[in-house]
Formats: structure tokens, sequence, C-alpha cells
């Protein structure tokens, strides 16, 4: 199987007044995975749509493989599809659900079986073949989604949210071995997902979307890092909305420390007061009865502890650090101050402080 | 905790007996009817009486024919509607469920008048096509009677799946649209399908307005007929028409419940 790029060019999709895609551009080179990611209504399942042929763009072309297939029927598509909702068809066994698409395109009954055997033992099912849907637990369903969608050999891979309906240890597992076989075959994907942590860690490269439109495309580590917008600096991770002061080279004055200014941003003067977004690992708390602020509520989250931290201006700060002994109480007085290297300008947005 | 039980149980028998009087005192006392001869004594000569009554026969041979057809037609139209109607105009959904209606508020006589004109003005060709045999002409009537049971019961067993994404799952695999409907939907509403089935099947069996009026002598039309010659013969007929009905209605969910239990079997293994 060789590998193909997909390419979505310029894609508008309204559903009456709302415009769910605008102008969307993306492109997927051949053997990669591109995680979409983005809050509901960003349209990031319009794009999935789109490209599976369930729907049709208002304006704009879909290619694989160089072939325009904008008006190709989904049955034509030879697209391979897990769905969020389980999709097995509850009438047929695991193993006729993962015949059924080669029974569409009359492949002889043994190679068939012999196929089907095939894919479910790359999912570790080979044993639940003839188990019904309604015998098959959440997780086991979705991989003989995946086992379904596998075996027709597509030139394209196409993930819908499909770890959203399952529980969270189940999740972790599932994401790895669906990365593992998408690795394996070498297979064009595209996952869609609201769960950023499950675009960042499975992806080649994270699109973060937003009112139909793409913010930004990177690698899982660019996105995090270094967000070329606001918006998914606050989707992406939790982010700090502190206030700053310019100065005069590039520099930021943040809670007593001088950060470098990244982001897009129209010129500022220097001494100007400006919002910047700050990650909770990028900021330390230390107890100090001089400090500037107060713990208000510490949560341990296992390996790093998230304090809450309630500024003397009233400001409040989500602070992040490794779990040890003799953080500070709430409570206790602290002073905040800024440990990385550089600081996002916010926009004048929708920014939500510890969000 | 026990005496707090005991009384609504006591309501419940009490209601159970009540029902049972109500249902099962007509039909006994139709049966032990059915058994008086004419000469007085008790037998089953009514009975046997009707088996030799060969119109009778013929005329139910008719009436299952036109359940039969009645049945696939309506289910080869209504289902594929359903579908439609649920994926891609589900703002309409309401308009055609009030529209399926129509049949039941349209009194019987009127549709029997409506074509029993349309009978007598028909061209030669039309005649010899439509109205030269009741399959033919009732069938197309009954589709539309049955449209009401029809559609309410597929309509619920096609809400009770996740349509759209079974749908989408087939169409990905490069299922085209006949087979998405034979292959995925039909199985996942059977139970409604055979409800549908059973419906319709019922109403052809009891229809009598309309074949009457167009003169095709049909199962219930004979009936009626031979009821009004001997009554011991025709309260026969009623009691064995119940149990010819009911037993098709039993051989129809047998064979859902087949389907099912294989299901169920594979569930065990």
């Amino acid at each position: 199987m060789t590998a193909v790029a997909v390419h979505l060019d310029g894609l508008v999709r309204r559903f009456g007044d709302l415009t769910a895609l605008d102008g969307l551009d993306l492109h997927v080179a051949p053997g990669e995975m591109v995680a979409l990611l983005g809050p509901s209504g960003c349209g990031k399942t319009t794009a999935l749509r789109l490209l599976a042929g369930f729907d049709y763009p208002d304006a704009g072309r879909v290619r694989v493989a160089g072939a325009d297939i904008t008006d190709l029927p989904a049955s034509r598509r030879d697209m391979g599809m897990v769905f969020q909702a389980y999709s097995l068809f509850p009438n047929m066994d695991a193993r006729t659900n993962v015949e059924f698409g080669l029974r569409m395109r009359k492949t002889p009954a043994a190679a068939r079986r012999a196929r089907a055997e095939e894919v479910l033992e790359l999912v570790g099912l080979g044993a639940h073949a003839a188990h019904y849907p309604h015998q098959l637990s959440g997780g086991q369903q979705q991989r003989v989604a995946l086992a379904r969608a596998l075996a027709i050999e597509p030139s394209v891979l196409l993930l819908d949210e499909p770890l959203s309906a399952l529980d969270a240890r189940v999740r972790a597992q599932l994401r790895g071995e669906i990365r593992r076989v998408q690795q394996r075959l070498g297979i064009t994907t595209l996952f869609v997902t609201h769960d950023q942590a499950e675009a960042l860690s499975i992806a080649d490269r994270v699109g973060v979307m937003h009112e139909g439109k793409l913010e930004q495309l990177g690698t899982p580590e660019e996105v995090y890092e270094r967000p070329a917008t606001p918006f998914v600096a606050e989707f992406v991770g939790t982010m700090n909305r502190v206030s700053a002061r310019l100065t005069g080279d590039g520099h930021l004055e943040v809670l007593g420390a001088s950060l470098r200014a990244s982001g897009p941003h129209a010129p500022h003067a220097a001494g100007e007061l400006v919002d910047v977004l700050v990650r909770p690992e990028a900021l330390e708390a230390l107890a100090d009865p001089h400090g500037n602020a107060t713990i208000a509520e510490r949560t341990f989250l296992g390996s790093f502890t998230r304090m809450r931290v309630k500024l003397d201006d009233g400001c409040e700060l989500l602070v992040d650090a490794a779990s040890r002994r003799g953080l500070p109480e709430p409570g206790v007085r602290v002073s905040v101050r800024a440990t990385g290297e550089d600081a996002l300008l916010a926009g004048d947005g929708a920014a939500r402080t510890g969000s | 905790m026990r005496r707090r039980r005991r009384r609504p149980r006591l309501w419940r028998v009490a209601i159970l007996v009540l029902a049972a009087i109500f249902f099962l005192g007509p039909l006994a006392s139709a049966i032990r009817f059915s058994l008086e001869q004419s000469n007085g004594r008790d037998g089953l000569g009514n009975y046997t009486q009707l088996l030799h009554d060969a119109a009778l026969s013929s005329s139910l041979a008719t009436s299952l024919e036109i359940a039969a057809l009645t049945t696939a037609i309506m289910l080869s139209l209504m289902l594929p509607t359903v579908v439609w109607v649920r994926l891609r105009l589900p703002r309409l959904a309401l308009v055609v469920e009030s529209i399926s209606v129509l049949p039941i508020v349209i009194p019987p006589i009127v549709m029997a008048a409506g074509l029993a004109t349309l009978q007598s003005h028909a061209s030669a060709g039309l005649s010899d096509l439509v109205f030269s045999s009741p399959l033919t002409a009732l069938t197309p009537v009954y589709v539309i009677l049955a449209m009401p049971f029809a559609y309410r019961s597929l309509d619920v067993g096609v809400r009770a799946i996740d349509l759209r994404t079974l749908v989408d799952a087939a169409r990905s695999l490069g299922a085209g649209w006949p087979t998405v409907l034979a292959r995925v939907i039909l199985p996942n509403v059977r139970t409604a399908v055979l409800t549908a089935a059973s419906l319709t099947v019922a109403l052809v069996l009891a229809e009598v307005v309309i074949a009457e009026t167009l003169l095709y002598t049909t199962y219930p039309v004979s009936l009626v007929n031979a009821g009004q010659a001997q009554l011991g013969v025709a309260v026969a007929l009623s009691v064995l028409s119940l149990a010819i009905t009911w037993m098709l209605l039993l051989a129809i969910s047998f064979i859902g419940n087949r389907g099912a239990s294989r299901a169920r079997i594979g569930r065990l293994l």
C-alpha cells in the first residue's frame, strides 16, 4: 500500500446562516497523521465529513493523491472511517462486520476471511471474531471498527473522535494502539478530536481549528510551546493571563522577570501595559512572608501539584509545581515569579484566565 | 411490608379475571354456539360444512395473496421513505407523519365510493389491467390503508437505532443505498418490520367495506355473506378466522424470534 497525500483546498460549508467551514486549507502528507483539534462547533467534524464524502462543500476542492474527489460519493472514496458512536452493525458478528467492506468489493470468500482474521489479529481481537457487538466492551467494539476500516486497505484513514465514548484507561491504551497500527501501515490519517492531550500525544502534526478556520498547524511541540495565536495558546494546555510592561528591546516585565515577547502583535510603545499569556509550569510560587500573593487552593494531581494563587491586586493565577513535600499550604503568603524565557502577547480577545 | 404488597396483588387478580371474562366470555360463548348443530345436537357439523365450502377456501386464498403482496409493496415503499425522512428531511418528519394518518381520517366508504366510480368508468384496458382481479384492484388500496400503521411502527424502529452512524459506516465501506437498506437497516429494525407486517395482514383479513363495494369476494366478505345465510356456520367461521389470524401473527413473530435467537445463541457461545 503506497501512502497518498490529502489536500483540502479552500473548503467552505454553510448550514443556513452558520458558516461551519470558512475556507479551510489543509495538506496532509503521505503516511502522516494530522489531528484536527478544536472546541465543538469549530468545523473539525464538518471537515472530516467533507473528506469522507458524507457531505459536499459549498466551495473548495478535496483531492486525494492528486485526484479531485469532491463530487465522488462516499461509497466510492476508498476511505476507512472509525466513528465516535459505536458503529458496528449489530446484526453481524465481529468477523462479518470486518468482512463487510470486502464483500462490497466482491472479494472472494476465502480471501475475505483471511483478511478479516489478519486485521482482527492486528487489533488484538483474533479470539473474538465470532462475537456480536453487544458481547464486546466499548473498547473492543472500537477496535473491531478500526479493523473493519483497515480491512479494505483504504487510501486514507478517518478517525472521528473514536475514543471519546471510552473510559480514561481504555482510551489511553487504544490511543497508543491506533498510533502503532497507523505507523506500521503508514496510512495517511486525519484524526478529529476536542481532547488536546489526545491530539498532542498521537499526531505528527496538530491543526487547531477555530470558527471554521485553521488557526495553527504544527507539530505538537510547536503548537504547545509556540502557539501562533492567543486562541491556540488558551485552547491547548492551560494559560494564565497576566499584565506586563513592555521594555524597550522587545522584552516584557512579567511578575518580576524579564521575558522575550512573542506572538503576533501590533507595535507597542515601550512602557505600555499589555496582557501576556504564561503557562502554569512557567511560574513558581515560593513561600515568602513579604510576598505579593496568597495560596487560595492547592490540588494534588499526581506528578505535579496545581496551586491557585491570588495576587494582591485581585488577579488569580494557576501555578504548577512538581509534587514534593514543603509546597506552600493554602493561606500561606508567597511571591510569584515567572521562570520561562518568553511570553505570548494576548490579543484583545476572548482570553480567559486559567482556563 | 407483606400486607402492603398483598392488596395491589389482589387488585391485579381481580382486573385479570374481569378482563378474562370480558374477552374470553364471548369467545367461549361463540365456540359453544358454533358447536350446536341444526339438528339440535352438539358436534362439529358447522365446521365440516365450512371445509366443504369451496367459495370460502378460494376467498381465503385470495385474501392471503393480497396480504402477502400488500405487505411486500408496503415495506419496499415505506422503509426507504422512513429512512430518507429521518436522514435527509428531519424537519419534515412531522408533516410526513400527519400525511400518513390521512387514510384513517378519510372514511373507507368515501374511498370505496371514489374507487367504484373509477371502476365503472374505467376504459377496457384499465379494467383488464386492474379491476379484473381482486389482487390488482385491492392491493394498491390496502397499501394506502396500511400506511398509518406501517409508517408509525417503522419510524419507531428506525428511531431506536443510530441510523446516521450505521448508514455512514456502510457507505464508507463501499455499500450503495440498496445494500445499506437490505443488509444494514432491515435486519436491525426487524421487530418493527414484523409489527408493520402483522398490522398489514390483520388489516387485509378484516377489511370489508371497500372489497364489498367493489364487488370482490375476499375472505372477510365471504365471512359476512356466510353469516347472513346460516348463523351457526357464521359463528363457526368467525371462530375459525380468529384462529387463523392468530396463527398467522404467531407465525410472523416466530420468524422474527428465530432471527433474534440466533444472535442470542451467538451470545452464549
